[in-house]
């Protein structure tokens, strides 16, 4: 059994003249969370589709569980398949069977009796929290309920795997919350491995060990979450990070100025990843006490164990010593950033 | 009195349904699998067969376009063939039997089509044969329209059966025809149109609310 449960290796595809997938490769290991974020069109649910042999490839290597893809017949296809789980955007459950045959079916599928089926039924809808909707039919449930029902059917075969194609993108953001901390519990108790796509990078800051990111049917940045955040290497990422860093609160930004003041100060940001940032800005700014500094904003989270966000610190202008200090945090690899200019 | 006439439109009645009851029958069972078969191999199906999807759509299309009173004289030897007669009851079975057929499966075809492609990709993510997939997820999911649209075969098939009396089949129609017109007893001919209305509306409002009680999307 080796390290990597799914392993692409140069894949492509593509659908008349659309590129879908662009020579992709990358590798997933057992038991993270492996995230892949881009923006629609960018070939993450083709990419998906690839893993449990739904979406063919017209060149490369699927290896899934050190089984090669390609090599599978139909029936060979489905073996693989019902070792791995798949929940979806719009939840796909069968409106004309209850939440405990959805559940069930699965099992059903894989021809197991009936009477050992009802057991691990009760047993998935006790993991999810749905026992009481067990005779339910899905028009009845909330969306959160749905996904609720769509991951304890994807689980009943046992999976090592769980493919999750935006499963909370139709979810608003209370439930995605509670969607995304049930499927990080699951890696945690039945020691799956989850390959998500979204659109969101909200989605893998919360959840996601590792992550790549698409554009155009390539993986233009790959890695841990906290790396990849905290260095964001292409425009893409920059822009899709753009969506989870805070925002100035509303007061500072009214203020704010594109021109220094005379006498006035300056607000200046550090986008950070390891504690190594914002402890060399703080001893920077320290050893200088005609800096005057002061916090005015900050937001640091801790992303894969590493301290991420960003901090605003409100300085006294001073001209030459700015574009010194800037000059030192370039030179020390900091992200460090001039937001604008307030009066003193 | 009219109600020396009630055992003209029990036997009447009785034929009628016999014809309707066993016709509709054997095009839900023939009809369904068509329906089902051009279903699963269009080009966007899950047993894709393009070919074989075109020449099935012709053959259906090809009974469609023939009036029915044309196939029923049409239909004679192979009437003949199969149950041995050409006239009676038994006879006009056939006819309405491969008239319905296609019909049946077009109906079919239209509520199959309307299942949501998710789900059926959902069943194929869970490792389902096609086979499975049909059972578990086409034909359930469209359960609703497969029944309202075996409602709409019967009524037509009532109305069909009606020009069976062509051939000497018996039933309501040919009640109304022999005795109704022919014999001008126009009392027999309005009974006709009522008992139709009656039964008619009857298949209607019944298949109408049984398929309500089925769908579970609601």
């Amino acid at each position: 059994m080796s390290d990597a449960i799914v392993r692409l290796e140069s894949v492509s595809r593509a659908f008349g003249a659309v590129v879908a997938l662009n020579d992709v490769s990358l590798e997933v290991r057992r038991g993270e969370i492996f995230g892949i974020i881009g923006r629609s069109g960018a070939g993450k649910s083709t990419l998906i589709r690839t893993i449990n042999g739904l979406e063919r490839i017209d060149a490369g290597r699927v290896v899934v569980d050190d089984s090669d893809l390609a090599a599978l017949d139909e029936a060979g296809l489905n073996r693989v398949r019902r070792k791995v789980g798949m929940i979806f955007q719009h939840f796909n459950l069968l409106s004309m069977k209850t939440v405990f045959e959805n559940v069930e079916l699965p099992l059903k599928l894989a021809g197991q009796p009936r009477d050992e089926r009802a057991q691990a039924v009760w047993q998935l809808l006790d993991l999810v929290g749905l026992r009481d909707k067990a005779t339910v039919y899905p028009a009845k449930l909330s969306g959160g309920q749905k996904q609720r029902v769509g991951i304890a059917r994807a689980l009943a075969g046992k999976p090592a795997l769980l493919l999750s194609d935006e499963a909370t993108s139709a979810l608003d953001p209370e439930t995605t919350l509670s969607i995304l901390r049930l499927l990080k519990e699951l890696t945690g108790r039945l020691g799956v491995t989850i390959v998500l796509i979204t659109h969101e990078m909200s989605v893998i800051r919360a959840i996601c060990d590792r992550v790549a990111v698409l554009d155009h049917g390539q993986i233009v940045e790959q890695g841990p979450v906290w790396e990849v955040f905290g260095h964001p290497r292409t425009e893409l990422t920059q822009r899709l990070l753009r969506t989870v860093r805070p925002p100035l609160p509303e007061s500072l930004e009214r203020d704010l100025r594109r021109q220094p003041v005379a006498g006035g100060r300056c607000l200046v940001r550090v986008d950070g990843s390891g504690a190594e940032s914002y402890a060399a800005v703080l001893a920077l700014l320290a050893s200088e006490p005609g800096w005057q500094t002061d916090i005015v904003h900050a937001e640091v989270d801790r992303v894969g164990g590493h301290p991420l966000g960003t901090v605003t610190f409100s300085l006294r202008y001073r001209e030459s010593p700015l574009r010194e200090l800037l000059a030192t945090a370039e030179r020390q690899s900091i992200g460090l950033e001039v937001l604008g200019y307030v009066d003193g | 009195m009219w109600t020396d006439d009630i055992p003209l439109f029990a036997t009447a009645l009785g034929e009628t349904g016999i014809m309707v009851g066993v016709s509709g029958l054997l095009s839900l069972a023939l009809g369904l699998p068509l329906g089902v078969l051009l279903v699963i191999t269009h080009d966007d199906g899950i047993w894709r067969r393009p070919v074989f999807n075109r020449v099935l759509g012709t053959i259906i299309n090809a009974f469609r376009s023939t009036p029915f009173i044309i196939l029923l004289v049409a239909l004679i030897p192979f009437t003949r063939l199969i149950v041995g007669t050409t006239i009676g009851t038994t006879a006009a079975i056939v006819p309405l039997a491969i008239a319905a057929t296609p019909y049946y499966a077009r109906v079919a075809e239209m509520s199959l089509r309307e299942v949501d492609r998710g789900l059926l990709e959902a069943l194929r993510a869970l490792g389902a044969t096609r086979w499975q997939i049909v059972r578990e997820a086409l034909l359930p999911e469209a359960l609703p329209g497969l029944l309202s649209g075996f409602t709409v075969t019967l009524v037509t098939l009532i109305g069909a059966s009606a020009m069976a009396g062509a051939v000497g089949a018996g039933g309501l129609g040919d009640l109304a025809i022999r005795y109704g017109y022919q014999r001008f007893e126009t009392d027999i001919m309005v009974g006709v149109i009522v008992v139709l209305i009656v039964i008619v509306s009857a298949v209607q409002v019944g298949g109408d609310r049984l398929a309500r009680r089925l769908n579970r999307r609601l």
